[in-house]
């Protein structure tokens, strides 16, 4: 059975008097394997730096316990809890060169000179930053500070290394590069490392499990995978995901043979009564409305089908975006090629029954991914 | 645009010609005065011609000064002394309190520290001779009157509000996560304060330390109710100079120039840490 490096459990952040105060994280609990890269995913305000910063010890946790590597930390000091931290303010010391920054806290644990040299040149490589180690961090730009920042935690000997947004200020490419030499970086050293970040494309591609985090709650820790073919609500389900699911009001009826849902505008969806587990389909049945999620991608145009008015068809040099106008709502699909489509053109598409998502339209709550009832 | 930014030039530099004559003409004009005997000072009309004369600086070192009628003995270098000693001091205390306080103010919110921050300040909102008459009493009490100790603690009336004030500002411009960082390094709140916090906030330090000592140097009323004459800085020993005899201009202009040459020094050195530290701390709401 594999270690638990970071047990957070049951903890609760106030701003201020506790209950009465801002409720910033609400009953976060998360357990992260020794190894394993964790990304926080959600918007801003969300409670996701909070919750690094509670980890890290320079906020109170008002209830729950953090433990680290099996310690109990969170009523430690930072200087305590053996952890390293990248800031998405870089908060590099201005007063000495990017080097030095670098190196300080190795050269303040009393490691031999020559072994900082050597492991500073390394990562400075790896983070291509060479060529500014003997600047200082004003005369840098945004971009090259944030990877100093980032070498400076990673050169670390730590239990645990916290990054906060450690890449926002990179351009494109150089971003793409860095997410695969970081991610080998850490599993080659089976560091354990957890990464706050906004930019879903960040936490696909480094984390083994992502917890999507909403107005102080978690709302799924899952994989990338799981998150993506079962979300376990509306939030994760439109949240993760580019361009987000289409989300459609429904009421299922059922005939004979057919399963259907009728749509806003009158329209319907139909499928073979086998298509659902019967299980599914009582409890679908048995409720007054549904949320019907269905991703861009699995929208297929077809010669039969659902009618929908083509709205707007934007080639993004790789993808078309097509949206239409359909059951009252707006349907976004992604196809590979270029669609000869222009606004006002009527459209068929096909959803296949594999491909919906069903959701307690109230709470949120997931019911269904693919035909399969949850749970 | 040439033409613009020529006239731009000459409004421009007469404008500070105007500025600089208004504030540096007095200075100046004592600066004269300070060679001249009071005959030559007195005469009508003045003029800026004259037979230049030591005396005045000659008998304020001695501690002789030759009136009209009689030999009057003075201290003014005990005088210029004890301002030294007493700015000094004062400012140095005031920087040993003042520098942590302003970094818990700034830094560590704590229930009441702005109510604190704020009682600190208004000590400088009521007219001195207010906090003096109950004061005399109580030094005379615990026998703090006329002593070195008893003037530099209430020096701190002038000093430490001041350093508290504009050093704050300063701590406050330093994001904390730089604070952090080092922290999480493994480093102590004290290391970190005094690494980090301290070298930062450096130029609002010195700016705040030289006002304040400028303040402290310039104080007059708390050493005259407070200070009997070995203990007098040089704003209350120039009284001396006002003589039954007649006022001795030309010792007095000579004290001035002596007087305000460490302050003047100090100015003219610092300047751009003063403007610096000043625009930089103390403005930010």
């Amino acid at each position: 059975m594999s270690e638990i490096m970071l047990q957070i459990s049951n903890v609760d952040k106030f701003y201020g008097p506790i209950d009465t105060g801002v409720h910033a994280v609400k009953d976060v609990s998360i357990d992260v394997e020794r190894g394993d890269i964790i990304a926080l995913l959600g918007s801003s305000g969300c409670g996701k730096t909070s919750t690094l910063r509670m980890i890290a010890g320079f906020e109170e946790v008002s209830r729950g316990t953090i433990s680290i590597a099996g310690r109990e930390v969170h009523m430690l000091p930072p200087v305590k809890r053996n952890v390293a931290m990248a800031f998405e303010g870089y908060s590099l010391y201005p007063t000495v060169t990017v080097r030095d920054n670098i190196a300080f806290a190795l050269k303040s644990s009393g490691k031999p000179a020559s072994e900082v040299a050597a492991k500073v040149d390394e990562i400075a490589e790896m983070l291509e930053i060479t060529g500014i180690l003997d600047k200082y961090p004003s005369s840098i730009s945004g971009g090259q500070q944030q990877r100093a920042s980032l070498a400076r935690a990673l050169i670390r000997d730590a239990d645990l290394y916290l990054l906060d947004e450690p890449m926002g200020q990179l351009e494109p490419q150089l971003r793409t590069l860095l997410r695969g030499r970081i991610k080998y970086y850490i599993k080659e050293r089976g560091l354990t490392a957890i990464l706050v970040t906004h930019d879903q494309t960040e936490a696909n591609a480094l984390a083994d499990k992502i917890a999507v985090m909403e107005d102080g709650e978690m709302q799924q820790f899952a994989s990338p995978e799981e998150i993506k073919e079962a979300p376990a609500n509306l939030f994760t389900g439109t949240f993760v995901g580019e361009p987000p699911m289409n989300i459609f009001d429904a009421k299922a009826a059922s005939s004979d043979d057919t399963f259907a849902f009728s749509l806003q505008d009158g329209s319907e969806l139909s499928f073979p009564r086998s298509a659902f587990a019967s299980a599914l389909q009582d409890r679908v049945m048995a409720m007054d409305r549904v949320a019907l999620g269905v991703r861009p991608y699995a929208v297929q145009r077809s010669e039969t089908g659902a009618a929908a008015r083509v709205l707007a068809n934007q080639w993004l040099g790789d993808q078309s975006h097509i949206a239409a106008e359909f059951a009252g709502g707006t349907l976004v699909l992604v196809e590979h090629d270029r669609a000869d489509l222009s606004e006002g053109d009527e459209i068929t598409v096909h959803l296949d029954a594999s491909d919906l998502h069903i959701f307690e339209p109230d709470t949120g709550a997931a019911i269904s991914h693919g035909a399969k009832l949850v749970g | 645009m040439q033409s613009v930014s020529t006239l731009e030039r000459i409004l421009r530099g007469t404008a500070i010609s105007l500025v600089i004559f208004f504030f540096m003409f007095p200075i100046f004009w004592i600066f004269l005065m300070s060679f001249q005997t009071n005959e030559t000072i007195l005469r009508v009309p003045p003029s800026m011609v004259f037979e230049p004369t030591l005396t005045n600086y000659r008998s304020l070192i001695s501690g002789t000064l030759e009136g009209s009628t009689a030999t009057l003995e003075i201290r003014f270098m005990s005088n210029l002394y004890n301002s030294l000693f007493l700015s000094v001091t004062s400012v140095t205390v005031g920087l040993l309190l003042g520098v942590p306080a302003a970094y818990a103010f700034a830094k560590l919110k704590f229930r009441g520290s702005e109510d604190i921050a704020f009682t600190l300040l208004s000590f400088r909102f009521a007219p001195p001779l207010l906090v003096l008459l109950p004061l005399t009493i109580y030094f005379q009490k615990i026998g703090l009157a006329d002593t070195y100790l008893g003037l530099i603690w209430v020096y701190q009336l002038i000093v430490l509000p001041l350093i508290l004030w504009i050093v704050r500002g300063y701590f406050e411009d330093i994001p904390s996560d730089i604070e952090y960082a080092h922290r999480i390094a493994g480093h102590g709140f004290w290391s970190t304060f005094t690494k980090i916090a301290l070298p930062l906030a450096g130029p609002g330090i010195a700016a705040a330390g030289l006002l304040a000592f400028i303040f402290a140097w310039n104080n007059f009323i708390f050493a005259l109710v407070l200070a009997s004459a070995d203990k007098q800085p040089v704003t209350v020993g120039a009284l001396a100079f006002i003589t039954a005899s007649g006022i001795n201009y030309g010792q007095i202009a000579a004290g001035i120039m002596l007087s305000i040459a460490p302050t003047f020094a100090l100015a003219l050195y610092a300047q751009r840490y003063l403007v610096e530290g000043l625009s930089l701390g103390a403005v930010k709401g």
